[in-house]
């Protein structure tokens, strides 16, 4: 077992850089998702740790194995694609000893591995069945079993839920994690799916145009997101255009001032905050707070969203527990948006 | 209801139209074929295998229908040699000049096949002015123009079976450790082999029942079955010729039936 290394890692395509200067310590037995809408670079770094892509500039390693110009194929990297890619002509046990086969091993070391990996998965009893005849779920198992059958040094995952629904997704993903745990191996799961990530990565790395734009724990990134693109990504987000204008100070567009935890250099900025550290008064606060008019109310069964508008034009959104109260806030209210200093934070 | 009733009528009457139209006339030559009359009437006074017998003795029908299956043969060998590697390339490597020579290989499909026989020919005999080595009228000069018939059918088939296999299946092979050849041997090949069978059938089929491309090409005592069979309809008409057709249709209709096993037809074109 060994942790991932990749060091300003890029590939460009032109003038394009589909993935620009990414450099990220795996942990050895760590689950890294990289996360990030469509053509942000993900797929690319993953297919270029794996050897399908060779990288313009940097290098990876597998510990302390530079694996940068080895082919794919003498890499050892365990691969679950997106789809699965089972070989369609083959059974299931003759799917998990393939990489076992072309690398020679012995008919009875085969033997028992395929056993040993298809009872890890719990698919024994369907050694002999054809891909097609398994269920998304099941075809998935064997596509791990099939990548963890060679023990690899790096698990590598393609957005390996999306071709599930949305029940199954959330049972697999749990699964997936259980064995991802107890193989201990070092793994990256490509996901373009924000709660996918938070749920079973260890930590996150989000990428948006090629580049890394933070790398860190579900909690880091909520709630201490670096930029704007990662504050809008991960979770919901209210901003407030404006800028710094000292330490903790901050002045709204239209002049008005508000106040915010953490330092940040001065100058044109946005002011955040989450929907659900803000409440909704009928009376203003002294400071911190917004003269807004209530444009819609989404009831979601435990927790009730307002969407608000400011006075200068900011739309925001706020979430509150649902009360059965009449006194709830209703669309053309003007209310008063308030929320505690600390909850507050300013991305370029 | 009176509007689906007309339609359904109209479908059903269609249907019924290609049947009558398409199925017919060679159930009529089948037929035909075992009718005892030697000038074809009908209806016929009592019914004879004789004449696939008669068109067996007759060195026309037999030397040609021998040339036929040895050109087929030829031909589709020769297709698939040049039409495998073509589809793969085409399927999965991206490179300039790609769609042009995808649709220069599909080309002798586009052109009418006379006009494509007689470009053949002239070429053949500028060929021989040039170097003095003679195709036309000759056996591989034939095979070469029925390469040209059957390659655009391999390519067709093929490329399809590759383009419903998922390229990641070959990735997986890589990165489970498998070279460039077992990637080919272990998944590519397997993976393309219901699609190369019915190629192959289907460029059988195209070599055997060419008449068209085959006129110029053929020489003196070196013609194939179509061509045996148009000769012999210049002079005479009887059941021998029914007889040659209906072992025509069972052999490209076995060949059918077998590539519509491995691939459904219905999905390469």
């Amino acid at each position: 077992m060994a942790g991932v290394t990749l060091t300003n890692f890029g590939k460009t395509y032109g003038a394009l850089a589909a993935v620009d200067d990414v450099s990220i310590e795996i942990r050895d037995g760590e689950l890294l998702a990289l996360l990030g809408p469509s053509g942000c670079g993900k797929t690319t770094t993953l297919r270029m740790i794996a050897g399908f892509v060779a990288p313009t500039s940097g290098t990876v390693k597998f510990g302390e194995r530079d694996v940068t110009r080895v082919p794919v194929h003498k890499r050892n990297v365990g691969m679950v694609f997106q789809g699965y890619a089972l070989f369609p002509h083959l059974t299931v046990a003759k799917n998990v000893e393939f990489g076992l086969r072309v690398r020679g091993w012995d008919k009875a070391k085969i033997a028992a591995r395929v056993t040993e990996m298809l009872r890890w998965v719990q698919l024994e009893s369907l050694a002999e069945r054809q891909p097609r005849a398994l269920s998304g779920g099941q075809q998935q198992r064997v596509a791990l079993a099939r990548a963890m059958a060679n023990h690899p040094d790096v698990l590598l995952l393609d957005e390996p839920f999306s071709a599930l629904d949305a029940k199954l997704r959330t049972q697999m993903r749990t699964e997936i994690r259980e064995l991802q745990r107890q193989a201990g191996i070092t793994s990256v799961f490509v996901t373009h799916d924000q709660e996918e990530a938070m749920a079973i990565a260890d930590r996150i790395g989000v990428m948006n145009h090629g580049k890394l734009e933070q790398l860190g724990s579900a909690e880091d990134l909520y709630k201490r997101p670096v930029s704007r693109f990662v504050a809008g990504f991960i979770g919901k987000c209210n901003f407030i255009e404006g800028r710094v204008t000292g330490p903790g100070r901050f002045e709204a567009a239209n002049g008005q001032a508000l106040q915010f935890a953490e330092d940040h250099a001065g100058g044109p900025a946005a002011l955040c905050f989450r929907p659900e550290h803000a409440v909704l008064r009928a009376s203003g606060a002294t400071c911190n707070s917004l003269s807004v008019t209530v444009r819609a109310v989404t009831y979601l069964g435990p927790i009730t969203e307002y969407e608000l508008v400011s006075e200068a034009g900011d739309k925001l959104l706020v979430c509150a527990s649902s009360s059965g109260d009449s006194a709830a806030p209703k669309e053309g209210d003007k209310l008063s948006l308030t929320w505690r200093v600390e909850d507050a934070f300013v991305v370029d | 209801m009176v509007g689906a009733s007309f339609g359904r009528i109209a479908f059903v009457t269609l249907v019924v139209a290609i049947f009558v139209f398409l199925v017919g006339p060679l159930l009529t030559i089948v037929w035909a074929s075992v009718f005892a009359d030697k000038i074809l009437s009908f209806p016929p006074s009592g019914y004879t295998f004789k004449w696939f017998a008669h068109a067996w003795s007759m060195a026309d029908f037999a030397q040609g229908f021998l040339m036929s299956v040895k050109v087929g043969i030829c031909a589709t060998i020769g297709s698939l040699a040049l039409g495998v590697p073509a589809a793969l390339a085409i399927e999965r490597f991206a490179f300039p000049g790609r769609e042009t020579i995808r649709h220069v290989l599909l080309s002798p499909m586009y052109v009418p096949a006379i006009v494509a026989g007689a470009a053949v020919y002239i070429y053949f005999v500028e060929v021989e002015i040039l170097t003095n080595f003679q195709l036309a009228a000759t056996f591989s000069g034939l095979v070469i123009a029925h390469v040209l018939i059957a390659l655009p059918w391999t390519m067709r088939l093929v490329c399809a079976s590759l383009a419903t296999a998922n390229a990641s299946s070959e990735e997986a092979a890589r990165s489970l450790g498998a070279n460039a050849f077992q990637t080919f041997f272990l998944v590519t090949l397997p993976i393309i082999r219901p699609g190369m069978i019915a190629a192959a059938m289907f460029s059988f089929i195209a070599s055997f029942s060419d008449l068209e491309k085959s006129l110029f090409l053929v020489g003196p005592g070196k013609t194939t079955l179509p061509i045996a069979i148009v000769n012999y309809l210049e002079w005479s008409l009887d059941p021998t010729i029914a007889a040659v057709a209906t072992v025509q249709i069972f052999i490209i209709g076995t060949a059918l039936i077998v590539s519509d096993r491995f691939v459904k037809l219905g999905k390469a074109f």
